[in-house]
């Protein structure tokens, strides 16, 4: 197994009056896709925000690459190498195609503009686009334009959170592809309700039911465990 | 950045005593009154970088100890940056007194342009000349450079542009203060302009203001441009035919522009 690049241990975050994430512990590996399943409220999503500092955890730690960022504010997780994708193809609309990637690149260096012949490969209606306002785009698009936008900005880890929600089945596919390309150059910790896409890019799998981690392993098990699957959905 | 600020009015009478202060400082040293051409541009120049000084001072403060805590929150925006806006008036009668203030004007300032047969005051040419220089450079930040990229990015979506690595409420209290200077430089041209200048004038300008902004659109440069354009030339024409009618021609263009386009004339639906 390789090693951890981002680990959590006991981390308790609470939103309002709501104790959402009740002592969260895991790890995902460098070079892997990790995958967080669970019913809905489960505190998938909060898990990622709570990396991310959006919702700051109240107790537990947060260690990512060597480096405690359980107390870092989000733009210091992003400029440590975080990168993410929040749910509902939150793109810049005002902005065009090009000016969403610029604001991703924090030094607009030769090396980040060249990054983009790999986002076109990947995502090549986003050049077809590039003078377009990001809110003309469609649905499926709009997702992609959010995740090479967090890919362009040179992390080490990217959290992609339901990236299929409301996406045609097409696209998911499309989707599916893309996000098994970009894995070949990123580690991704990925939260999905859809099983056929957790399954087709995910190495490892984190369930979590209630804010707690309840089950784990590899995604090929998972897969062949029709009983456990259920208890994901 | 989604701030209702009603404590601009006050930054522009703040700028005005300011650049007031600065012009009767130089005028004992013979600059102003009785000054060349350069001493009396450089006076000019002196008194609006103080307006824009105190203006960015005055908008770090008011941002980073009140705003900051109502961000979001337009009612409680509304309410303290009005109560913030009587405090600064208040403090400006303590340091120069409740009493109108005449305004040291640099002789080469004064006086009117004859072009063909057609008589135009001297300032007034500053004036535009300053205002379209202030537009043309808040056009080129925000749309040729990252910062302007940046500062669109943040008014639509601060917790995106957090995870892109950029200290958003910083950036902000930057544009604020920016904000707030330039409300100073404008109180400022206005002093010099008017040649008196009282601690009310922030209040009496700031709904002209407001009608600039709701005609132009909410977040739009080019529509506060056009909005001011218009506000500007109807208050003009109707005082001239009717001096009574004169804010009311404003306010109705107002009411016809919100029920045509109640976004304003270059605003977006929110």
């Amino acid at each position: 197994m390789p090693e951890a690049i981002l680990s959590l241990a006991g981390v308790h975050t609470h939103l309002g009056q709501h104790h959402i994430l009740q002592g969260v512990s895991l790890e995902a590996a460098r070079g892997r896709a990790t995958v967080l399943l669970g019913r809905n409220g489960a505190g998938k999503s909060t898990t990622l925000r709570t990396v991310m500092g959006l919702t700051p955890a109240s107790a537990g730690s947060v260690v990512f690459d060597g480096r405690a960022i359980e107390k870092a504010r989000p733009y210091a997780v992003a400029r440590a190498g975080v990168g993410f994708v929040p749910e509902d193809q939150a793109v810049l609309r005002g902005l065009t195609v090009e000016e969403n990637f610029r604001l991703a690149m924090l030094q607009e260096s030769p090396e980040a503009w060249a990054k983009l012949d790999t986002i076109f490969e990947l995502f090549a209606d986003l050049k077809k686009f590039w003078r377009a306002k990001a809110g003309v785009l469609s649905g499926g698009q709009k997702q992609m334009l959010a995740i090479a936008r967090a890919f362009v900005g040179d992390h080490k880890l990217l959290l992609i959170d339901e990236p299929s929600k409301g996406l045609a089945p097409i696209v998911v596919d499309h989707l599916i592809a893309s996000l098994n390309q970009l894995k070949q150059h990123t580690t991704i910790i990925l939260v999905e309700q859809n099983f056929h896409l957790a399954s087709q890019v995910g190495s490892d799998y984190f369930i979590l039911d209630d804010g707690r981690v309840v089950h784990s392993g590899l995604m090929k098990a998972l897969v062949d465990d029709e009983g456990l699957k259920q208890s994901s959905a | 950045m989604d701030v209702l600020n009603l404590a601009h009015g006050a930054f522009f009478a703040w700028g005005a005593y300011a650049g007031f202060a600065v012009l009767n400082a130089l005028n004992g040293l013979g600059w102003v009154e009785t000054g060349t051409l350069g001493q009396g541009i450089l006076s000019v120049l002196l008194a609006l970088l103080a307006a824009l000084a105190i203006g960015g001072v005055l908008g770090l403060f008011l941002e980073r100890v009140i705003i900051q805590r109502v961000y979001g929150d337009h009612l409680k925006q509304i309410l303290i940056t009005m109560g913030a806006s009587m405090v600064l008036a208040e403090v400006i009668k303590v340091l120069w007194s409740p009493n109108n203030q005449t305004v040291l004007v640099p002789l080469s300032f004064t006086g009117s342009y004859d072009v063909m047969d057609v008589v135009i005051n001297k300032f007034r040419v500053v004036a535009i000349v300053v205002g379209l220089a202030v537009y043309a450079g808040v056009m080129a930040v925000m749309q040729k450079t990252k910062l302007g990229i940046i500062i669109r990015a943040g008014v639509e979506n601060r917790e995106v542009v957090q995870t892109l690595g950029y200290n958003i409420n910083r950036i902000f209290t930057g544009v604020f203060m920016a904000g707030a200077a330039l409300a100073a430089v404008g109180g400022s041209m206005w002093g010099i302009f008017r040649e008196q200048i009282t601690p009310a004038m922030g209040d009496e300008n700031l709904i002209f203001a407001l009608i600039v902004v709701i005609i132009g659109g909410m977040g739009s440069v080019t529509g506060s441009f056009l909005g001011a354009c218009m506000v500007g030339l109807a208050f003009n024409y109707v005082a001239y035919l009717v001096p009574k009618l004169a804010l009311g021609a404003n306010i109705l263009i107002m009411v016809i522009i919100l029920l045509i386009k109640p976004w304003g004339l270059m605003g977006r639906e929110q």
